[in-house]
């Protein structure tokens, strides 16, 4: 932090490395302290067993499910969910959300409806999907879709207003035109923005999946985590809360990976990757 | 003249498409035989029968109220104390990091068989849902706010030895704000889901169990009003985050507006 930004760059670079390898080490260390931690806890008493089952047990119903059909059919219903429900929801947010982004009078006439629909809990809608839906896919769908569109729209909205006044101004100077503007101007410019509304959509839309499976009973991890807790098998429950944990890992990374990858050229990243 | 103008205009453009909307809810529905979907004016007849003159919004509703106001408030002391312990030290973020993204990835409504083992199925439990999933946005991107303080500011305060609680209040957090208050405002609407479903899974009161009840005794046009009521409340909360972000980061929004060459 407090390298001047003078220093030589080879040597630059080698204590980039020493410090990246510092960094992983500790992260590993502060895992390893966290597993300890989840054995010796309960092992110690300060929770009850019953409670907290020994991270040792946890890992032994995991081992467990990995060998049952049935966990393996839940995991792909919940990934199914996820996807089919995000992808939907990012369509639309990104389609909707340029049309209204660039065109200010309908930006002006919709923002009141949005500002209302938006933060209505997609919750509410569990009663009326399982009344109309039951079980079914559909029902996820509508739960994981309705939350997830508007993270997206959101972003893209406030990504299209972001625009660099000199940028847009230069551009028009240069006579680019309406469609060559959105392309090199304001695509540029909301991708970040789309790309965060991504990430944070994904996210929620793995909640609303598991949850729709937790409260509605639809097929999938959720509602193995319901079964086993009612069943009282607490190390089943934690083994597949990790596993959702595991899940959530997965959706950021992948969503982390597709931001470096498109933004390769924003200085948020360049200066990352020189720090 | 010209400024009624404006504000007219701005009423219409406020005021049009959800009209336009209801109206066409109210017209659609009016003579609908449909079971899931019953005509808007009962409905809207039916909220005061339900919500206003019967004892729900003591019994129901204000301890749902109550709980998200704890919850999401502990959440945002934890969220921003940790974040800034974490966000200001390469070595603490490089020992947490793994850790949080591990814990934060858990979707939260599964905390809710989980915390309901520790602390029953009453208040606790579900404040300590709530928490458990504001915590995440608010602390991560109180982290990143942090990281990303301008470095020119940074070291104009070391110059002017600007240190300790001041340099924090005055300078970390300052600018770690656009971001904190982002993530409270992502952390308000996932506690709002987390009030709602821990009340749905197991619960004696509360908004998110009296509507269920009215799904599954197949009340329709009552739980209508639930989820109607449930909208508003999501919309006046935003409402009140969008207000409390305008006064906190009004300073933020004029810095924008400055850099837009101060051209409204």
């Amino acid at each position: 932090m407090t390298t001047p930004s003078t220093l030589a760059a080879p040597a630059r670079q080698s204590r980039a490395g020493r410090r990246a390898g510092g960094n992983l080490l500790l992260g590993g260390l502060g895992f390893a302290t966290f597993l300890l931690l989840m054995e010796a806890v309960p092992r110690a008493g300060i929770v009850s067993q019953e409670y907290l089952p020994p991270l040792s047990r946890i890992t032994g119903a995991l081992a467990e499910l990995a060998t049952e059909a049935a966990f393996w059919t839940a995991l792909g219903d919940t990934v199914r969910g996820w996807f089919l429900g995000l992808a939907i929801a990012v369509t639309l947010g990104v389609a909707v959300g340029f049309v209204v982004g660039t065109v200010p009078v309908l930006r002006e006439f919709t923002a009141s409806t949005i500002e209302f629909l938006r933060p209505i809990p997609s919750v509410a809608l569990i009663p009326l999907a399982v009344l109309v839906f039951g079980t079914d896919l559909r029902s996820v769908l509508l739960l994981v879709g309705y939350a997830a569109f508007w993270q997206v729209l959101v972003q893209v909205l406030y990504g299209v207003q972001d625009v660099d006044p000199v940028a847009a101004e230069t551009a028009r100077t240069f006579g680019l035109g309406r469609w060559a503007r959105i392309r090199y101007v304001t695509w540029p410019t909301a991708l970040p923005y789309v790309l965060t509304g991504v990430r944070l959509a994904a996210a929620v839309a793995l909640i609303l999946a598991i949850t729709a499976e937790l409260v509605i009973g639809a097929p999938g991890l959720g509602n193995e985590i319901g079964v086993a807790q009612s069943g009282g098998a607490v190390a089943r429950m934690y083994a597949l809360v990790v596993v959702t944990g595991l899940l959530g890992v997965a959706v950021n990374a992948l969503a982390r990976r597709l931001e470096r990858w498109l933004l390769s050229w924003h200085p948020s990243l360049r200066r990352e990757a020189a720090a | 003249m010209r400024l009624a103008g404006r504000i007219v205009r701005t009423l219409v453009a406020a005021l049009a498409l959800p009209t336009v909307l209801l109206a066409l809810w109210w017209v659609l529905t009016a003579d609908s035989e449909s079971y899931y979907l019953p005509p808007l004016s009962e409905i809207l007849a039916d909220v005061d029968d339900v919500w206003l003159r019967s004892d729900r919004l003591s019994v129901d509703v204000a301890p749902s109220l109550l709980r998200l106001t704890g919850g999401f408030l502990l959440a945002v002391l934890l969220g921003v104390a940790l974040g800034v312990a974490i966000g200001s030290s390469r070595r603490l973020r490089a020992f947490c990091e793994p850790v949080l993204e591990f814990l934060r990835a858990i979707p939260p409504p599964v905390l809710v068989p989980v915390l309901m083992l520790f602390a029953g199925i009453g208040d606790a439990m579900k404040v300590l849902v709530i928490v458990s999933g504001c915590l995440w946005p608010i602390l991560l991107n109180t982290v990143e706010g942090v990281r990303a303080v301008d470095e020119v500011l940074v070291e104009t305060s070391r110059c002017y030895g600007v240190r300790g609680p001041a340099r924090l209040w005055h300078l970390v957090v300052r600018s770690a704000s656009p971001q904190i208050v982002t993530g409270m405002r992502q952390g308000l609407s996932i506690g709002i889901i987390l009030m709602v479903i821990s009340e749905m899974f197991a619960a004696s009161n509360g908004l998110g169990f009296s509507i269920i009840q009215f799904q599954r005794t197949f009340a329709v046009t009552e739980m209508w009003t639930g989820i109607l009521l449930l909208g508003l409340l999501g919309f006046l909360l935003a409402t009140l985050m969008r207000l409390f972000e305008r006064h906190v980061l009004n300073w933020y929004f004029g810095l924008r507006q400055a850099q837009r060459g101060g051209s409204r």
